[in-house]
C-alpha cells in the first residue's frame, strides 16, 4: 500500500473518530469543535494559497467577513436563509467571497512574496474599516446579533445537530479541495509554487492560474463566514479583524502547509489553547505564541510533518547502526 | 540557405528584426537580425556577457524589447506574453537549471505536457486519470533513459541528469523550435558527448537555436554558427568558416 493511501486512511479514521467522540462530549467541547471546524474550512482556503500555490495571504478574513456579514444581514433584515433557503444563503456567501476575491485579486495577484502579503493585508484592512464605519449596514462597533439558526427539518439550535451540519460542510470542502489539488489545475499550482517562470515558459498563463486559485480560496472563505455567523451568534468588526487572518495563516503553518488537513490540527490547537487555557491562566497568549515560534523554527513542515521526521530519523538511525546491510539493500 | 528556403515560400519559424535591448545604460542587444527556418540547426556563440541569454529572454518574452521585432511562425509576437509565444510552438531550456525541484521527474514532465493543453484548467478530475498524458510522459522518459528514475524528486538528481531533464521538458510540448541555453554547462566531457548525441537524434524537422561554449557540441549539432559580441552579431558562417575567422579568434583571445 502506498504511503498516500495510508495517509488517507488515517485521516478518514481520525475524522470518523471525531464524529463519534465529539457529540458524546460536553456541550462546551461540542461548541469548541464546531468553531474549530469552521476555522478549519477557512484555514484550508488559506492552504490552497500558501501550501499549494506559494502565496501567503494575510487578508483571508475579508472573505470570511463578507460571508458572515451577508448571513447576518440577510437573516436579521430579510429573514432570508432561515429555512430551506439556507442552502441558497450558503451559495450566496460563497459567491460573495468569490466576487470580493475576484476584485481584490486584480490588485493582489500582480505582486509576489512579501508584496502579496502586504497588499492582501491592506485590502483586508479596508474590509475591516468598512465593517467598522458603515454602521447603518453593519451595526458598526456593536456588530449584528444573529439570534436564530436556520431550521429545515433539522433542529439546529441543538448544538450537536449543528456540529454535524458544520462537520458535513467541512468534509465536503475537504473532499472538493482534495480533488482540486490532485487535479491538473492543482498540479499547475504546485508548479507555480516551485518555479513560476518555468511555468510561463511551458505555456501557462500563471497570472490566471493564481487568480483562479485566489477566487476559489475566497469562495471557501465566504462559506466559512456564513457558518461562523450561525456558530458565533454575533458578527462584528472583530470577525474581520487582522487577527482572524493571522490566526488562519498560523493554523495552516502550525498544522502543516500543503496538507489541507493540517488546518484542522492547527485550528484545534489554537481554539483548545485559547478557550481552555484562557480560563486557567492569564498568560495563555504567550503559550500560543511560543507554540508558533517553536513550530516555525523546528518544524517548518508543521505538526503533520512529524511522522515524516520520525521516519527520517528512524532510517538515519538504522543506517548508523547497520551501514553495510543498508548499502547492500540499496545497491 | 535561409534565403533559398525563403524563395520556396516557407515562413521562418523565428525571425528577429533589428532587435535591441538596453538595461539602463547597458546595451545588451544591438540590432540583432536573425532568421531560423524549419529544421535549421543554428548556434550562437560569444564570450561571457555577450548577451546570448538576453537574446533568448527577448525571444521568449521574459524581457520586453527596447526596439525591433520578434516574429514567430510569421507572426509578430513582440508584445505577446511568454506563455502565448510558447503555445505557437516554441520551447526553451535555461542556462541555470530551472526545474521543479520538489516534484518528481514524472510530475515535472507532466507539467510540461499539460502546458499546451486546455485540460490544465480541469479541477474536478484527478490528474492520474489522464492516461494519455501519462503515456506520453513515459514515452519521453524512456527515450531519455529516465524511466527508472521517474519517481525521484528532481532535487535528488545529479547535475548532469538535471541538465538532461531540462531538455526533456523542452521537448514535451512538441515544439517546432527549441532554444537551448548552454545545455552542456557544467557537464563532464563524456556527458557532453552524450548530450550532443542526444541532440543529433532529435526529429530533423525541429529547428534548434543553441547557445553553447562547448565547441565540440556546437560542431556536432549545428550547421551554422553566429558570433555575438557586446550584443552585436558579428559574423555568421559554417563551422569551418568560423573556425578560420581572424575576428572570432581575436574576440575569444580578448583583443576584439
Ligand atoms: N536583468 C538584467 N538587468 C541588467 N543587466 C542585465 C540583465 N540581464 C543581463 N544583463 C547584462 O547584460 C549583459 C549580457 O548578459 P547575458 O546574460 O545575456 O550574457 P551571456 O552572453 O548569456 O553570458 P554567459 O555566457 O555568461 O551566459 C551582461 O552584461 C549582463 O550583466
Ligand atoms: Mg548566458
Amino acid at each position: 500500500m502506498s504511503s498516500e493511501k495510508i495517509k488517507i486512511l488515517v485521516v478518514i479514521a481520525v475524522l470518523l473518530a471525531l464524529a463519534y467522540i465529539i457529540p458524546h462530549s460536553t456541550s462546551f467541547v461540542v461548541l469548541l469543535a464546531t468553531r474549530a471546524l469552521v476555522f478549519a474550512i477557512l484555514a484550508m482556503s488559506v492552504d490552497i494559497l500558501l501550501g499549494f500555490t506559494g502565496l501567503a495571504s494575510l487578508g483571508q478574513a475579508a472573505y470570511f467577513g463578507i460571508g458572515a456579514y451577508l448571513a447576518a444581514i440577510m437573516t436579521t433584515r430579510y429573514h432570508f436563509g432561515l429555512n430551506w433557503d439556507f442552502w441558497l444563503l450558503i451559495f450566496l456567501g460563497m459567491l460573495a467571497g468569490a466576487a470580493l476575491a475576484a476584485f481584490f485579486g486584480l490588485f493582489a495577484i500582480r505582486a509576489s512574496n512579501v508584496y502579496f502579503l502586504m497588499i492582501t493585508l491592506a485590502l483586508g484592512q479596508c474590509v475591516w474599516g468598512l465593517a467598522y464605519r458603515w454602521s447603518s449596514l453593519t451595526g458598526g462597533d456593536n456588530g449584528i446579533n444573529v439570534p436564530v439558526r436556520p431550521s429545515f427539518g433539522l433542529d439546529l439550535t441543538n448544538e450537536r445537530t449543528f456540529f454535524f451540519l458544520v462537520y458535513g460542510f467541512f468534509i465536503v470542502s475537504l473532499l472538493l479541495l482534495y480533488i482540486l489539488v490532485r487535479s491538473p489545475f492543482g498540479h499547475s499550482l504546485a508548479g507555480i509554487r516551485e518555479r513560476e517562470l518555468r511555468m510561463r515558459i511551458l505555456g501557462y498563463n500563471t497570472w490566471l492560474h493564481k487568480y483562479i486559485a485566489f477566487v476559489i480560496a475566497g469562495a471557501f472563505g465566504g462559506l466559512a463566514g456564513v457558518l461562523w455567523a450561525f456558530t458565533n451568534g454575533i458578527v462584528s468588526p472583530e470577525t474581520v479583524v487582522l487577527t482572524t487572518s493571522v490566526d488562519a495563516l498560523l493554523m495552516v503553518v502550525l498544522g502543516g502547509a500543503g496538507t489541507l488537513v493540517g488546518g484542522v490540527v492547527g485550528a484545534a490547537i489554537v481554539f483548545g489553547v485559547r478557550e481552555y487555557l484562557s480560563t486557567l491562566v492569564p498568560w495563555w497568549q504567550y503559550v500560543l505564541g511560543g507554540i508558533y515560534v517553536l513550530t516555525i523554527l523546528y518544524l517548518p513542515s508543521g505538526l503533520m510533518g512529524i511522522p515524516a521526521h520520525i521516519r527520517q530519523w528512524w532510517i538515519q538511525k538504522s543506517k548508523d547502526k547497520n551501514p553495510k546491510k543498508l548499502a547492500s539493500v540499496t545497491s | 540557405m535561409s534565403t533559398g528556403a525563403d524563395s520556396n515560400g516557407r515562413t521562418p519559424v523565428l525571425e528577429l528584426r533589428t532587435l535591441c535591448k538596453s538595461f539602463g545604460g547597458l546595451q545588451a542587444t544591438r540590432g540583432v537580425t536573425l532568421r531560423v527556418m524549419p529544421g535549421d540547426r543554428k548556434a550562437i556563440i560569444g564570450p561571457n556577457g555577450a548577451g546570448k541569454t538576453t537574446l533568448f529572454n527577448l525571444i521568449t518574452g521574459i524581457y520586453p524589447v527596447t526596439s525591433g521585432q520578434v516574429m514567430l511562425f510569421g507572426r509578430d509576437v513582440t508584445s505577446w506574453r511568454s506563455d502565448q509565444r510558447t503555445r505557437l510552438g516554441m520551447a526553451r531550456t535555461f542556462q541555470v537549471t530551472s526545474l521543479f525541484p520538489k516534484l518528481t521527474v514524472l510530475d515535472n514532465v507532466l507539467l510540461a505536457i499539460q502546458g499546451l493543453r486546455q485540460t490544465k484548467f480541469v479541477m474536478w478530475r484527478f490528474m492520474s486519470s489522464y492516461k494519455e498524458a501519462y503515456e506520453k510522459a513515459y514515452y519521453l522518459l524512456e527515450q531519455a533513459g529516465f524511466f527508472d528514475r521517474k519517481d525521484v524528486e528532481v532535487r535528488n538528481l545529479s547535475h548532469g541528469e538535471q541538465r538532461q531533464l531540462e531538455i526533456v521538458l523542452g521537448l514535451a510540448s512538441d515544439p517546432k523550435i527549441l532554444l537551448l541555453d548552454e545545455p552542456a554547462a557544467g557537464l563532464s566531457s563524456g556527458e557532453s558527448t552524450e548530450m550532443a548525441r542526444f541532440l543529433m537524434k532529435l526529429d530533423p524537422k525541429l529547428a534548434i537555436l543553441l547557445i553553447e561554449h562547448d565547441m565540440d557540441v556546437v560542431f556536432d549539432v549545428c550547421a551554422e554558427i553566429s558570433v555575438l559580441h557586446f550584443g552585436e552579431l558579428l559574423e555568421t558562417g559554417t563551422p569551418e568558416q568560423i573556425k578560420k575567422s581572424q575576428r572570432v579568434q581575436e574576440i575569444y583571445l580578448g583583443i576584439g
